[in-house]
């Protein structure tokens, strides 16, 4: 399986302090892989640095290489606007914005420049249906994105990453804000949807972690401390840390 | 909260070595019963048959439960599992050893075949060593330890081929002790069973150990039956 993103030895200080201490991961194609950790971890800060979300903080140091397809994500060479084409992402609170469902996966496609109605109006209803929430939207395409329900927002946010085409979708705890049924609604679209695009997700939902993700990864206070197949990771971990996080013995 | 988890854990633990070395004991009555033609002893055995069964089915309630309410994972999902599975196993030689009791309350007439009798306290001795061991490699998760008890399975595949070949010639020796021969064959049958189920047991112990799951019998030995 090719690697899309490869992450060599990233550190990430806020001014003195050190939160992420060098990790070193890479990130199979069209896999979904799962960041667990206890809170403070860095797990999202890491996600974070793979679509340079970070760099408008304030102090922040972030060394080392991340390479997505072959590219140096840092270089200043590097078109912040076309990287996030490329890497997208997906927030833990459902974010619509206060516009139609349609202008909401129609605005990537826009701001990229495209004006073909025809085509904007195939790629919104293509993401719909990738989303698992064309049939919920379909009647209803000019109705209020905020109006829908958090499960609904929540695939509909994905439709709008899906809609310009990326290569990955970055998932920053997408369902920990949704009730069972919605998250178990995407985690179905996940696992279909990972047939056709990469997804690096955070969650603490170690379960559904088990449940999806192809690899798991692990970190502690700013340390990768194991990654692997999940089932490995789930089944016998290469260390106790490991298991004892698995099993909630803290975190 | 894991305290809690690792507390039940722990005494599901011992409950299941208690288990371990109770039947292990129980190999050792039944077939000193059979091999001194002690009916009593033997009756003893067979009255008190549920208490194996028993202990089996309330260490699995509280393993299923442990899974149901705590959905262990990783190592202490190994654990878990490993013993659900391997007090199974446990069981079955349980009731192996019943049933060399239950043969030495049928038997009839007063077969002797020393040389078949040695056997059968040989392949004794070696059964209850190797469930000793294999319960001694759970506690310590010791993997080597436990593929080590496994390969001595073939020791007790070729007892019980050996002792065969002498049954059939002592029968032809003499055709009325037939009927009483036979329970040699049951005998020497069930010391063989009690062998493959340490094997399984052995395997258990690999998996808790290392997360590994595979047969550990010898793939070219031959079919005892």
């Amino acid at each position: 399986m090719k690697e899309i993103i490869t992450a060599e030895n990233v550190k990430l200080s806020y001014g003195n302090y050190e939160a992420l201490h060098g990790i070193n991961l890479s990130f199979h194609e069209k896999e979904l892989t799962a960041l667990i950790g206890p809170s403070g971890c860095g797990k999202s800060t890491f996600l974070r640095c793979l679509n340079r979300m970070n760099d408008d903080i304030e102090n922040i140091k972030i060394t080392g290489k991340i390479m997505f397809e072959g590219q140096d994500i840092y270089s200043p060479k590097m078109d912040l606007v076309s990287l996030r084409k490329e890497v997208g992402m997906v927030f833990q609170q459902p974010t619509p914005f206060p516009f139609s469902v349609y202008n909401n996966v129609a605005y990537g496609l826009r701001i990229a420049g495209i004006k073909d109605k025809e085509l904007i109006d195939q790629r919104v209803e293509e993401s719909l249906k990738e989303a698992a929430i064309w049939e919920e939207t379909k009647d209803n395409l000019n109705r209020n994105a905020q109006s829908f329900s958090g499960g609904q927002q929540q695939r509909i946010c994905i439709a709008r990453a899906l809609a310009v085409r990326p290569k990955v979708v970055l998932l920053d705890e997408p369902t920990s804000a949704l009730d069972p049924i919605s998250s178990s609604e995407i985690e179905e679209t996940l696992m279909e949807l990972k047939k056709q695009f990469t997804f690096i997700m955070v969650t603490h939902n170690l379960q559904q972690a088990g449940r999806v993700a192809d690899q798991t990864a692990f970190l502690m206070n700013g340390n990768l401390i194991e990654a692997g197949p999940t089932e490995k990771m789930f089944i016998a971990p290469e260390k106790q840390i490991t298991s004892d996080y698995l099993n909630g013995r803290f975190g | 909260m894991h305290e809690i988890f690792l507390d039940e854990l722990k005494k599901l633990n011992t409950q299941f070595m208690e288990m371990g070395v109770f039947v292990n004991d129980e190999i050792d009555h039944a077939t000193r019963a059979f091999v001194d033609h002690d009916k009593a002893r033997a009756q003893a055995m067979v009255d008190d048959e549920e208490k194996i069964p028993h202990e089996s089915l309330d260490i699995q309630q509280k393993a299923l439960k442990l899974m149901a309410l705590q959905q262990p994972v990783a190592t202490d999902f190994r654990v878990v599992i490993s013993i659900l599975k391997a007090t199974t196993d446990l069981e079955r030689i349980g009731e192996n050893a019943i049933s060399i009791a239950l043969e030495t309350i049928r038997v009839k007439g007063n077969p002797r075949i020393p040389e078949v009798e040695e056997i059968i306290s040989n392949m004794t001795h070696n059964v209850r060593h190797m469930l000793i061991q294999v319960l001694t490699a759970y506690v310590q998760d010791d993997e080597k330890m436990a593929k080590d008890v496994a390969a001595k399975d073939s020791e007790i595949d070729e007892a019980y081929v050996k002792a065969r070949h002498l049954i059939i010639g002592g029968i032809e020796k003499d055709p009325s002790a037939a009927v009483a021969s036979s329970s040699y064959f049951v005998v020497t049958r069930l010391l063989e069973r009690i062998g493959d189920h340490i094997v399984n047991l052995a395997m258990w112990v690999v998996y808790k150990t290392t997360g590994e799951l595979n047969e550990l019998a010898n793939p070219t030995e031959e079919k005892t039956i």
